[in-house]
C-alpha cells in the first residue's frame, strides 16, 4: 500500500502524468503558448482529477466491474461540466481563450487513467491526495512549457495574469526582451512538441544522475527530488 | 438465465441512478452559476463597447438599445447581425456594428465597428478570429495598435482608393508575412461604413425608448 508521501512523488516526479506516462497531449500542448493559459487548464485539470479521484473511490465498492467505465466517465463528465461553469461565472475571459480545451479535458487521459488505475482501488483520502499529487503534477509541467514557450516565442512572462488573479495582477507581466521581435516557432505547435520533448529529456537526464549517485552510496535507496 | 436477467436489470438500475444524481449535480450547479455567466457576459460585451464608444458619449442602455440587420454583401454574414445603439441626451451618437470579414486567412473574423453619426469610425475591435499566432493576430487590440489606426477614418478620409492595405495601393499597413487578414479587415470596415451611410435612417429610424 503506497503511503502519502511516495502517492505525492509519484504524482510529482516519478510516474509525472505528463513526462512520464505522456497522458494529456492534446490539452498540454495546445494551451501551453502562455503561462497564464497553462495555468489556468492546470488548475482546472487539477480540480477535476480531485472530484473524480475521491469520488470513484467513495463509490469503489457499489460499482460492479463492467460498470465500472460508463460510470467513471459519467463522474469525470459532471466534475468537468462543473468546473466549465465555475470557470465561465467567474474567468469568463480565461474561459473564452481557452475555450473548448476546458470541456474536453473530459478526454483527457490522465483523468480516466487515474480513475481506474488508483482511485478504483483505494480509501477516498489517498484517491484525493493522488488527483491533487497528479493535477498539480501535470500542471507543473504545463506552466514549465508555458514558460518556456512564452518567453522564447514572444520575450515575457505573465503576459495578462489579470485574466485569472483579477485587475490587481494587471502590471505583473515581466517584459524579458525590450521590442523582442517574437520567435513564431516557438509560439506555433511544434514549438510545443519541441519544448516538451526537451523538458522530458531533462528530466530523464537528472532521473539518470540521481541513479548513478544511489548506485555509488549503495546503502541508501533510490529518492529522487 | 435468472440470474443474468436480475444481473442486468441492477446493472440498469445501478447505472440510471448515477445518471440522475449526475444530471442533478450539472443543473444545480447550472443553477447558481447562470446570474453571474449572464452578468460576465454582459460585462464583457459592454467593455469592448466602451473602448469604441467611450462612456460619456452616451447616456442609454447600449447593451439593450440594439437592431438586428441582415446583409451578406456589407456586413459578412448571411445570419442577422447585431447593431447596439449609442444615444446621447436622446440624441443617436454613434452606431456599433457586428460585422464579419468572411475571407480572412483561416475562416471569418468577427468583429465590432463603432460609427459615429457624422459617418467616421469611433473604432473597431476583434471579437474573434482564427489567424495565425504571430502573425495575423496582431489586428488585435491587446496584441498591436494596428487597429487604432482606423479610428477617426470615413468614407472620404482616406478615399476608395486608399481603403486598401499599401501593398494594394491603399493607406493601411499590411505586417510582416501577413496581408491576407488585415487585408480582409480593411475591406470589412470600408463595408461597415458604406452600409452605415445607405442605413442610417434604418439604423436610427424608431424612436428611442422612454427612459434609459
Amino acid at each position: 500500500m503506497a503511503n502519502y508521501g511516495s502517492i505525492i512523488q509519484d504524482g510529482l516526479w516519478r510516474n509525472n502524468p505528463a513526462t512520464v506516462q505522456i497522458l494529456g497531449l492534446c490539452p498540454l500542448l495546445a494551451v501551453s503558448s502562455t503561462v497564464v493559459n497553462a495555468l489556468g487548464l492546470g488548475l482546472a485539470t487539477t480540480l477535476v482529477l480531485i472530484g473524480s479521484n475521491g469520488t470513484v473511490a467513495m463509490i469503489r465498492n457499489i460499482v460492479r466491474p463492467e460498470l465500472r467505465i460508463p460510470v467513471f466517465v459519467l463522474v469525470i463528465a459532471c466534475f468537468v461540466t462543473a468546473v466549465e461553469l465555475a470557470m465561465r461565472a467567474y474567468l469568463y475571459d480565461l474561459y473564452k481563450i481557452l475555450g473548448i480545451f476546458i470541456p474536453l479535458i473530459v478526454t483527457n487521459c490522465v483523468i480516466i487513467a487515474r480513475a481506474e488505475a488508483f482511485a478504483s482501488k483505494n480509501t477516498m483520502a489517498r484517491s484525493c491526495l493522488d488527483g491533487l499529487a497528479m493535477g498539480l503534477g501535470f500542471t507543473v509541467i504545463l506552466v514549465l512549457l508555458g514558460a518556456l514557450r512564452e518567453s522564447l516565442g514572444r520575450g515575457t512572462l505573465l503576459a495578462q495574469a489579470h485574466l485569472l488573479f483579477g485587475a490587481q495582477a494587471q502590471h505583473w507581466t515581466i517584459t524579458l526582451v525590450d521590442d523582442y521581435r517574437g520567435f513564431l516557432l516557438a509560439i506555433l505547435p511544434p514549438g510545443a512538441f519541441i519544448g516538451l520533448g526537451l523538458i522530458i529529456a531533462i528530466k530523464n537526464r537528472l532521473e539518470r544522475i540521481s541513479w548513478r549517485t544511489s548506485d555509488i552510496n549503495h546503502t541508501k535507496p533510490v529518492t529522487s527530488a | 438465465m435468472e440470474a443474468l436477467r436480475k444481473n442486468m436489470w441492477r446493472s440498469a438500475v445501478l447505472l440510471a441512478l448515477f445518471a440522475l444524481i449526475g444530471t442533478g449535480l450539472v443543473a444545480y450547479t447550472f443553477d447558481v452559476t447562470k446570474d453571474r455567466i449572464a452578468a460576465s457576459e454582459r460585462a464583457a460585451i459592454i467593455r469592448t463597447l466602451h473602448s469604441i464608444v467611450k462612456p460619456s458619449d452616451h447616456d442609454n442602455d447600449i447593451f439593450h438599445d440594439t437592431l438586428e440587420v441582415t446583409d451578406a454583401q456589407y456586413l459578412g454574414s448571411r445570419k442577422p447581425v447585431t447593431v447596439y445603439r449609442a444615444r446621447l441626451h436622446g440624441e443617436p451618437s454613434a452606431a456599433v456594428l457586428t460585422v464579419y470579414a468572411p475571407n480572412g486567412y483561416s475562416g471569418a473574423i468577427k468583429m465590432l465597428v463603432g460609427i459615429r453619426r457624422d459617418g467616421s469610425l469611433a473604432g473597431a475591435r476583434i471579437l474573434e478570429h482564427r489567424e495565425t499566432p504571430g502573425l495575423g493576430d496582431a489586428i488585435e487590440a491587446e496584441k498591436t495598435r494596428w487597429i487604432e489606426s482606423f479610428q477617426g477614418k470615413s468614407l472620404t478620409q482616406p478615399d476608395t482608393q486608399g481603403w486598401h492595405v499599401k501593398k494594394d495601393g491603399g493607406y493601411f499597413d499590411q505586417f510582416t508575412g501577413a496581408t491576407i487578414t488585415p487585408r480582409a479587415v480593411v475591406q470589412a470596415i470600408h463595408n461597415a461604413l458604406l452600409y452605415y451611410k445607405d442605413h442610417q435612417d434604418l439604423i436610427f429610424g424608431p424612436a428611442p425608448p422612454p427612459g434609459g
